[in-house]
This record gives C-alpha cells, structure tokens and sequence, in this order.
C-alpha cells in the first residue's frame, strides 16, 4: 500500500482534494512554497505538472505556465528536486503529471528509479492510452509508483473496463471533451462515467479536468472519490505572482480551505 | 541486399507502428474515435464504390493523372542521368496536397461528419481542404501559426474565400508545429461531429497509413509511366520531406522494388551544422510528436526544438514514422540540403525548363543539382515535383530585395 492508497483509505468518506499546479511556476521557490501551502492548507495529495513544450492535452493557461517554467530552464532533474524539497515537508502522497516524450529521453526505468527516490508515488501520463503504456506501467509498478490512467467521456464502456482492470491508484475520469481549463459548469455525464468506473474497479475515481470553483467540487464530491482541479490554481498563481512574493501561497492556501470544505461539506 | 521485411513489406502492424515508429500517442479522448476511423478507412478502401468516386474526383476535379516530363535541359545542363519530373505541381491547388484532402474529405462524407478541420504551414494544405470543404459542402476550420499567417498572407485570403474560417496558432513558435498541437486540441473537443485532415504521413495511427493510401496514387501513376516510357523502372525517386507525404507517395509503390533507390531530401536550413534546420533524420533522435514516436529534433530533455528552413511546408520539427522506419532498416536514404542550395536550384529550374517549382520541392531538385555529376549517365532519376512555386514568388522577391540593399 503506497502513500496513495493509505490516504483514500484514510478519508472516511469525504471526497480527496487533488490540484494540480506546474513545477517551477512562477519560479522555483515559489511552486514549491506554493504546493507546500496547498498540502498545509488540507489538500489531500498534490500533482506537480512537469513542464514540457507541446502539453497537447493542456488549454492555455497551463501552457503558458508551463513555458513560464521552462523559460527559467525547469527540465526533469528540478522537477525531481522540487518532489523532494516537497517531500522533506509532507508524507502526503506527490503525483507527477508528465507527458510522455520526457520520459522517453529520460531513460523510462532511470525515470521511474528517480521519481520513486524523490519521493513521488503516482504518475499520470495524459498522452498515453492504455494501447501504449504496458512497459510504462510495469516500470512504474517495479519502483511502487501508481500508474494512474485516464477514462474519458468518448471511451465507452469496454474501454473504461480495461483501463479501470490496469489502474493503480486512483482513475482519472476527464470530466467532458476537450483540453484541461476552467469551465462554468460540471459537464452532465461525468456521474455516469464515475459509475462505470466503479462497476469494474474498487480503486477511486476522481474527477478532472474544468472543475474551476467550490460549488463545482461539492457538486464532484457527491459522487466522486476526488476532485481534481489544475487551470483554476494556475490561473491563481499567475494572478498572484505579480503581487509580491508572499501572495501566490496565501492565494492558493485560501483556495484550497475552499475547495476542501465544499470536499466535506456534502459527505458528512 | 534484400531484407525479410522488405520482401513482403506488411506495415503498420496492428499497433499502428513501422518497426518502433509510430503508435498512438494520444489523450484517451480521441482513441475511440482513431480505431473507429481505422475500421472505417479499411472498409472503404476495400468498397469498390468509393474508390471509383476517389478516381472520378482526382482525375475529373484535380486533373490526374498528372504528367512525368522528361526534363531535357535540365538533363542536358547538368550531364548526368535522365531526369523525369513527376508533376504535382499541376494537380488543383497547385500541389499533392489535393490526393489526400479529396480522399479525407470523402471519407468524412461517409463517415456521416459534416465538419472538417486541417492544420497548415505554408497554406497549401488548408487551401486544398478549404478547397474539397468548398466543393463537397462540408464547414471547415483551419489552424495555422500566426507566424505563417503574416508570412503566407495570400493563402491566407485564399482560404477564406473558399469559404473556411482561419484560426491562427498563437502558442509556442507559431509556426506548423504548433497549428497541429491547436488542431489535435481543437479536435478533443469536437471529435464526436468533427473529422480531423491531418496533411500529411504524421499524426497518430492510422493517420500515417490513410494519407500514404491516398498519396500513393503519385507513385503508382510514376510506375506505370516510367515503364511506358522506359520499359523499366527508375534508378532513383527523389523527394523533399518535411512530414514527408509527397515522398511517402511516391515511394510506397517501389518500396519492394528494392533495385529503385529511393532518397528523402530534408531540409538544412542554415546547415545542419548549425541549429537552424529541419533534418530530423540527419540530426533529430527517436521521440514522440504529435501522437507517434518518430525522429524528432528536441533537447537532451525531450523539450521539442524549433524547425528551420526557407520552405514553411519543410519547416517542421519532426517526419513521418514510417519515414523514420525507412531510415532504420535502410530502405530510403535522407540527405540534406540547404536554404540556399534551394534557391539556386529553384532559379535553375525556372530558367531551363520554364517551370518556377515550389520551395519546397526545389530541395529535391537541389541535390540532384549536386549529385547529377556523380550519377551514371544510363540511369534514370525522377524528381517528384510536387509543388508550384508561385506561392513562393513573393517571399523570394522579398528575399532578393534584401539581399541588393
């Protein structure tokens, strides 16, 4: 049981607080102070996004954050340092959030072996399917890493049963059609692709992808194990970061005791 | 010497790959939507019924087939082998580009989609499917760099006269790179009413399969020309590679024909010594673009590299997979030539056969330009010329003008 499991184990039936923000976004220090606030402020686990120069899967406010990253040259090697940095603070479990071509250049063992040694406990990888991911996944389940796949709402019920069958972790269930970025409300069929999810797994599923506000996650919480949400703490953290050092961890923290009381709020 | 895997040449496999290249590299979103495409493009591949409508369109509508023209001054001028010119230039549209978007736009009309989007560098692939979005009816948005949009003003125009909405591509370098990661986003959100025209042998599989299927026409025109003519085959097929569509078509057809040597001219740039060039074969390493593994120029940390060169439609940082493939198992050869090795050679040929040949293709004919003297005089090169140049006539002037102040 890895840091993952053990903290769903642990939620007693309130829905888990994932965000989602960019490693070394607006710079090092303050990502890193940055998910450490989010964690202290009661997020339950954290994905670090690791930076890459053609994020397909990402609209553009995660796209510029991550060309504001690797503008300042972030590239693998900080983004493990910054999982450790993290990791000396917390034993809330760290995901990274990567595309596949880095790790490809990385070397996939040398990728996994590292991660595992930061202290990271998941991985997603939003450019691989499960058609291509067997040798990814086996690596990640050698180092004990969660292999976390995502199911969409165009899988289908066959494809969501052989995702599900192959997932460590938790399953990501991308919320509608479409790129990561905030949307003005929970896309209609997501409920039932959370259903289907759980008539073929035990593992969580946590919902992703346009989850913007509060009254968004509650309505998650309802029937989801987690809520994920990314462009809404990027767009805060660009926000904030032209407002003096302190304010991009006080943003975050506050958004976060939000988004986490709307967590609890409906379960209890 | 002949290899098992060339003697009954059977890629992709069903993965989709060619050799290690390719696969589907894609957000979940889109896959059902890329297998049922495979079920639909091999149902009607095999449907004499749409092939029979391919065929009227591309000779009735783009005017196929289209000529192989023996190149006599040019042969003459440069004193080496028989030079044969495979003239795409003079499909509609002014380009090969036409064979897939027709082929593409039939498919999306039997597929029940009423929408296409396309993503471009230069503008000839937008324009050709603003084109068959015009003739067949279909809605059409295209993605381009808001770079090549200023640089390709007039196709620009043209495009949205033929009726398609232009959408450019502001993120990263704004070039071609870049409208195919808005084009594939795009394309997320609308998979379910929308058909994606990928323009060349790149993408996900099967899209690298689907427009070598509907290139191939170029290849198999050449075969059956050159034996007319010839009473055998070419001792080489020549042709530039940026995605490498033009050049998949021409070579699919001989890829068993392994006495036909078949050479892929990439772009240098400034040099492949420097680092502004598009040679992914020459200087790039296996990586993942645009939802396949293929040769990709990127950094030791896999951060794609910009591409350059003085054509748009070679300015790419990556190929087709199945180029990559040829690469690996040495079935074509992929050689470079620079931006001004081209320019020569795009007056060359302007000037001797009263042809102005796209920038692009000017690349092909460069190396011959260079080789020609080292290449036996009985032997029979073609060059796929698969692009007009009076797209390029602007920037070539505007180029010279700089170069006189």
């Amino acid at each position: 049981m890895n840091r993952i499991d053990q903290t769903f184990a642990g939620l007693n039936g309130e829905a888990a607080l994932i965000p989602f923000v960019v490693a070394g976004d607006p710079d090092y220090g303050r990502s890193l102070d940055a998910i450490v606030a989010i964690l202290e402020a009661g997020a339950d686990m954290v994905e670090i996004g690791f930076p890459y120069s053609d994020p397909l899967a990402d609209g553009p406010v995660i796209q510029a954050a991550a060309l504001r990253s690797l503008q300042q040259g972030h590239q693998l090697p900080d983004c493990f340092r910054l999982i450790r940095d993290v990791r000396s603070k917390t034993e809330k479990p760290l995901i990274a959030f990567t595309y596949v071509n880095p790790v490809m250049q990385y070397g996939t063992e040398r990728f996994f072996r590292d991660l595992a040694a930061s202290g990271g406990d998941g991985v997603i990888i939003p450019d691989v399917p499960i058609e291509e991911a067997p040798e990814l996944a086996q690596m990640a389940s050698q180092y004990d890493i969660s292999f976390i796949p995502l199911v969409a709402p165009t899988s289908g019920e066959e494809r969501v049963r052989a995702i599900s069958a192959q997932a460590h972790g938790f399953v990501y269930c991308v919320s509608s059609l479409g790129v990561t970025g905030e949307r003005s409300s929970v896309a209609s069929g997501v409920k039932s692709l959370v259903e289907t999810v759980k008539r073929y797994t035990d593992l969580p599923a946590c919902v992703g992808f346009g989850v913007s506000t509060p009254e968004h996650a509650a309505e998650i919480a309802a029937f989801a194990d987690g809520v994920i949400v990314g462009s809404a703490y990027v767009r805060r953290i660009e926000q904030a970061q032209s407002e003096g050092d302190g304010s991009v961890a006080e943003s975050v923290a506050e958004f976060t005791r939000q988004l986490k009381n709307a967590c609890q709020r409906i379960r209890l | 010497m002949l290899s098992e895997s060339q003697q009954s040449y059977l890629f992709p496999d069903p993965n989709g790959r060619y050799g290690q290249f390719g696969g589907r590299y894609v957000p979940e979103t889109l896959m059902n939507a890329l297998i049922q495409l495979e079920k639909d493009f091999l149902r009607l591949k095999a449907d004499p019924s749409f092939q029979e409508e391919l065929s009227y369109y591309l000779t009735q509508y783009s005017g196929r087939p289209t000529p192989l023209y023996y190149a006599e001054r040019l042969t003459e001028a440069l004193g080496g082998p028989k030079i044969y010119l495979k003239r795409e230039d003079l499909n509609h549209t002014g380009a090969h580009k036409i064979n897939n978007t027709i082929g593409q736009a039939l498919l999306a009309l039997r597929t029940g989609k009423k929408r296409i989007i396309a993503e471009t560098g230069a503008g000839q692939h937008g324009v050709a499917s603003a084109t068959v979005a015009a003739r067949f009816g279909l809605e059409c948005t295209v993605f381009m760099g808001e770079e090549d949009m200023r640089r390709q003003a007039l196709n620009v125009f043209r495009m949205r006269m033929l009726g398609a909405e232009v959408v450019p591509a502001t993120s990263g370098t704004k070039t071609l790179k870049d409208a195919t990661n808005e084009a594939i986003r795009h394309w997320v959100s609308h998979v379910e009413d929308t058909h994606y025209i990928i323009g060349s042998v790149v993408g996900p599989h099967p899209y690298p399969q689907i427009v070598r299927e509907f290139q191939r026409i170029i290849g198999d025109e050449t075969k059956q020309q050159m034996l007319a003519m010839e009473h055998r085959l070419p001792d080489a097929i020549v042709a530039c590679v940026g995605g490498g569509s033009n050049a998949m078509g021409i070579f699919f057809p001989f890829v068993e024909d392994t006495e036909v040597e078949l050479i892929g001219v990439e772009a240098a740039g400034r040099g492949v010594e420097t680092e502004e060039h598009a040679a992914s074969i020459n200087k790039g390493r296996p990586g993942v673009l645009h939802g396949a593994k293929t040769m990709l120029l990127q950094d030791p940390y896999g951060q794609v590299t910009p591409a350059h060169s003085i054509s748009a439609g070679l300015d790419y940082p990556g190929i087709g997979p199945e180029h990559a493939h040829f690469a690996e198992i040495g079935r074509a050869r992929y050689v470079p030539v620079t931006d001004a090795e081209a320019l020569d050679a795009f007056y060359l040929l302007s000037k001797l056969e009263g042809i102005i040949p796209a920038l692009e293709s000017a690349h092909a004919i460069a190396y011959v330009v260079k080789e020609a003297s080292r290449m036996p005089k009985d032997t029979r090169v073609v060059i796929c010329l698969s692009g007009r140049g009076d797209k390029d006539v602007e920037q070539v002037a505007r180029m010279e003008g700089e170069l006189s102040q």
